[in-house]
C-alpha cells in the first residue's frame, strides 16, 4: 500500500505543480493587461464549484474532454502523438446527427445505434492517419492536423447542404427524443456512465490484456517489441482506432448527451478545441485512464467557469492558454527536481 | 547530391507550373490572380519553413510553429497601431515577439531538457487561446479587427498588360531569407556548427563550442522568421485579423519542411507548391461557373489534401541523428 502511494506522489505533485504554473501564468496574464486575477479566478470557482448547477455542467463539460484526453493517451502510451480527437470529435458529432437526427428509429435502438455509429465515423477518420504511418512513414501530427481540417469543412458543408435545422439554419438537426439520453440535472447526461464505463474498458485493455501489453510495449520499448514479434501496423492502426472511438463519442456527446441544444452548430463553436483540450487533460493524468477521469473532471470545471470571467471583460479561451502553459510545464522532466531543489535552497 | 535534387527539382517544377496555369487558363483561370494569391500564401510558409530547417538541422524539433503564428497575428496587428507603421508591426509584433518566444523554446529544449513535441504542441494551445485574449484585451471585441487601411505593407505593383501584379515586399524579403539560411548553413562556421549540434553533438562538444547555445541560437531565428510570417497575414496579405486567421499553415510549414528534407531552397520550393494549392482554393472561390460548380467547403479542404498526399508521396526522409533529443554531457 505504502509503495503504491510513492510511486503515485512523485507524478501526482508534478501534476499539482504544473496546475499551479499555468494558473501563475493565467494570473500573470490578467494583470499584464489590466484585469484582476483574484476577482476572476473567485468567479470561475463561484461559478463552477459553489452550487449544485455549477458542479452539474462542470461535469457535463468534462464528459468530452475525458475522452478525448483518452485519445492522446492512447496515443502516447503505444508512442504515437495523436493529435486527431479535434477533427475525430466532428466527425463523431456529425455521426450523431446523421443516425441521431435524421433517421426515426425505434427508442433504445436508436440510441445505441446513433452513438455506435458517431464513434465508428470518429474511428475510420484515423484509418488514414494510420495508413500514412504504417506505409508512408508520414508523421501522424501533420496528417491528423490537416485531417482535422478537412473534416472541419466536410462537417460544416454537411450542415450547410443536409442537415440543416428548417429555420434555424445556423445549426443541425436536433436529435430525436428517442436519441437523447436521459438528463440527469442541468445539462449533464446519462452518457457520463457510458464515458466512465469506456474509460474504464480502456484501462483493462491496457493493462489487462494481451494487446494491451503489445501496445504499452510498443511505446515504451519499440525495440523490445519488435523483437518479440509485435507487428507494429497492428499497433498502429489499433492504437488509432480505439483513440478515434474515443473521439467519435466525445463528439456524439455534444449531441445525443447535451441539452439544451442536442445538436452542433455550423460554427461548430460546441466541439471546437475538446480535441486539443484533451491534450492537457491526458498529461495532467498522467496518461491514465483512472488519473483522466479525475483530471478531466478539472478541466471541467475550469472550462465551465471561465464563463463567470467574462464579467471582467476576459476572454473564456484564457482557460486554453492556461491549459497550454500546463502542458508545457509538464514537458519538462525534471519539474519535480528543479521545484525541489527550488524549495530546499530557499529554506 | 544536394545540388542534382535542387536542380532536379526546378526542371521538372517549372514546366509543370507552366503546363498547370494554360490548362487552368482554359477553365477560366486568371493565371496572374491565381499567381498574386499562391506568392502570398507562400510567404509566410517559406519564411516558418526555413527556420525550423535551421532549427531541425541543430536538433529542435519545434511543431509549435502554428502557435508563435497565431500570437504574431495579433501582436503584430496591435504593434502596427501603437507604432502607426505596418513595417513596425512586422518587426517589433513579428521578429521580435517571435524571436522571444522561440528563444524561450530553445531555454526548456535545451537547458529544460523539455520533451520538445509535448511542449511545441503546448505553445500551440498557448496561441490558440491567448488569440481571442489578446483580441478582447487590445480591443474589447471578440474574434475580428479590422485595422486601418494604411498599416497595410504597401505592395509593388507590376504592370503585366492590362493587368496588375501585386507582389509583397516580405515576399521578396522572404526570398532573400531563403539565400540568406542556405548560405549561412552550407557556407559559414556557425553553419556547421548548427549541422553538427544535430548530428553530432558531442563532436561539438568536445571542439569547444556550445551545443545548447547553438541550438538556442537556431531556435531564437527560427522563431523570429515565423513571427514574420504570423505578423505577414493581417498586415500584408488579409488587411484584416480573424480568430482563425493561420488556419493550421503553422503545420503545412512544418509538412514543407519534411517534404524538403531539411534543404533551405526545396523548403522554399515546397512551401511554393503549398502556397500555389491555396492560391488555386482562392482563385476557385471567386472565378465565375467554378464557384458555382463546386461547394466553397470543398475548395477549402485542397491545402490540406495536397499536404497529405505530397507527404504520402515523399514517405520518410532521414533526419539529423540527434533531433528532439536534449544534449547531456556524459
Amino acid at each position: 500500500m505504502f509503495a503504491i502511494i510513492n510511486n503515485l506522489k512523485k507524478p501526482l505533485i508534478e501534476s499539482l505543480i504544473a496546475v499551479l504554473i499555468g494558473f501563475l501564468g493565467g494570473a500573470i496574464l490578467m494583470v499584464a493587461f489590466g484585469y484582476d486575477p483574484i476577482l476572476a479566478y473567485s468567479a470561475l470557482l463561484r461559478g463552477s464549484v459553489l452550487s449544485i448547477d455549477g458542479i452539474l455542467e462542470s461535469l457535463a463539460n468534462a464528459v468530452p474532454l475525458m475522452l478525448t484526453g483518452l485519445t492522446f493517451a492512447i496515443g502516447v502510451r503505444s508512442g504515437y502523438f495523436n493529435v486527431g480527437a479535434e477533427g475525430q470529435a466532428y466527425m463523431g458529432a456529425i455521426g450523431a446527427v446523421i443516425i441521431g437526427s435524421a433517421i426515426s428509429l425505434p427508442p433504445g435502438i436508436h440510441l445505441v445505434i446513433a452513438t455506435l455509429f458517431a464513434m465508428l465515423l470518429g474511428a475510420l477518420w484515423s484509418l488514414p492517419v494510420s495508413a500514412l504511418k504504417a506505409w508512408r512513414g508520414v508523421h501522424e501530427v501533420v496528417s491528423t492536423i490537416m485531417l482535422n481540417w478537412i473534416a472541419l469543412f466536410l462537417v460544416r458543408y454537411l450542415i450547410e447542404y443536409h442537415y440543416y435545422e428548417p429555420g434555424r439554419a445556423e445549426r443541425a438537426l436536433p436529435a430525436l427524443q428517442t436519441a437523447r439520453y436521459d438528463v440527469l440535472g442541468a445539462s449533464l447526461t446519462s452518457i457520463i456512465y457510458v464515458t466512465i464505463g469506456f474509460t474504464l474498458f480502456t484501462y483493462f485493455l491496457l493493462w489487462r490484456s494481451t494487446i494491451g501489453y503489445e501496445l504499452r510495449l510498443t511505446g515504451s520499448n519499440p525495440e523490445a517489441a519488435r523483437y518479440v514479434g509485435v507487428s507494429s501496423v497492428k499497433v498502429i492502426f489499433l492504437n488509432f482506432f480505439i483513440g478515434g472511438l474515443a473521439a467519435g463519442l466525445a463528439g456524439a456527446s455534444q449531441v445525443l448527451g447535451r441539452p439544451p441544444a442536442w445538436t452542433i452548430y455550423k460554427t461548430l463553436g460546441n466541439v471546437i478545441n475538446l480535441g486539443f483540450n484533451g491534450i492537457g487533460v491526458a498529461l495532467v493524468g498522467r496518461n491514465n485512464p483512472v488519473g483522466i477521469i479525475f483530471s478531466a473532471i478539472f478541466l471541467g470545471i475550469l472550462s465551465y467557469g471561465a464563463r463567470f470571467m467574462q464579467y471582467q471583460g476576459i476572454d473564456p479561451d484564457l482557460t486554453v492558454a492556461i491549459n497550454g502553459i500546463i502542458v508545457v510545464s509538464l514537458s519538462l522532466p525534471e519539474l519535480y527536481t528543479l521545484i525541489k531543489r527550488f524549495v530546499a535552497g530557499g529554506r | 547530391m544536394k545540388k542534382f535534387r535542387r536542380l532536379r527539382s526546378f526542371m521538372i517544377g517549372a514546366p509543370l507550373l507552366v503546363i498547370v496555369l494554360y490548362v487552368l487558363g482554359f477553365l477560366g483561370i486568371e493565371p496572374i490572380h491565381l499567381l498574386e494569391t499562391s506568392f502570398m500564401a507562400m510567404t509566410p510558409l517559406i519564411l516558418a519553413a526555413i527556420g525550423e530547417t535551421l532549427n531541425e538541422r541543430s536538433g529542435i524539433v519545434n511543431i509549435g510553429l502554428e502557435g508563435i503564428f497565431l500570437v504574431t497575428s495579433v501582436t503584430g496587428v496591435y504593434l502596427a497601431e501603437v507604432t502607426g507603421n505596418g513595417i513596425g508591426g512586422i518587426i517589433l509584433g513579428g521578429a521580435l515577439i517571435g524571436a522571444l518566444i522561440g528563444f524561450f523554446f530553445g531555454l526548456i529544449s535545451t537547458y529544460g531538457r523539455a520533451a520538445q513535441v509535448i511542449a511545441g504542441m503546448g505553445l500551440n494551445l498557448i496561441g490558440l487561446g491567448l488569440v481571442p485574449f489578446l483580441m478582447m484585451a487590445f480591443w474589447a471585441f471578440p474574434g475580428i479587427h479590422i485595422f486601418d487601411p494604411d498599416l497595410r505593407i504597401k505592395t509593388i505593383d507590376i504592370i503585366m498588360g492590362d493587368h496588375v501584379f501585386r507582389l509583397s515586399p516580405i515576399t521578396l524579403f522572404a526570398v532573400i531569407c531563403v539565400i540568406l539560411v542556405d548560405a549561412l548553413l552550407y557556407r559559414t562556421l556557425l553553419g556547421i556548427r548548427i549541422q553538427a549540434a544535430g548530428e553530432k553533438p558531442e563532436a561539438l562538444d568536445v571542439a569547444g563550442f556550445n551545443v545548447n547555445l547553438t541550438r538556442l541560437l537556431a531556435s531564437t531565428i527560427c522563431g523570429g522568421l515565423t513571427g514574420i510570417g504570423g505578423a505577414f497575414m493581417p498586415l500584408g496579405w488579409f488587411g484584416g485579423l480573424v480568430k482563425e486567421i493561420t488556419a493550421g499553415r503553422g503545420f503545412i510549414a512544418l509538412a514543407a519542411t519534411v517534404f524538403s528534407g531539411l534543404d533551405p531552397v526545396l523548403a522554399a520550393i515546397s512551401s511554393f507548391i503549398f502556397g500555389f494549392s491555396e492560391g488555386l482554393a482562392f482563385t476557385f472561390m471567386v472565378t465565375p461557373g467554378v464557384k458555382e460548380a463546386i461547394p466553397y467547403y470543398f475548395v477549402n479542404m485542397i491545402p490540406y489534401i495536397v499536404t497529405i498526399l505530397a507527404l504520402a508521396f515523399i514517405g520518410s526522409k532521414r533526419f539529423p541523428k540527434a533531433l528532439g533529443k536534449p544534449y547531456i554531457r556524459e
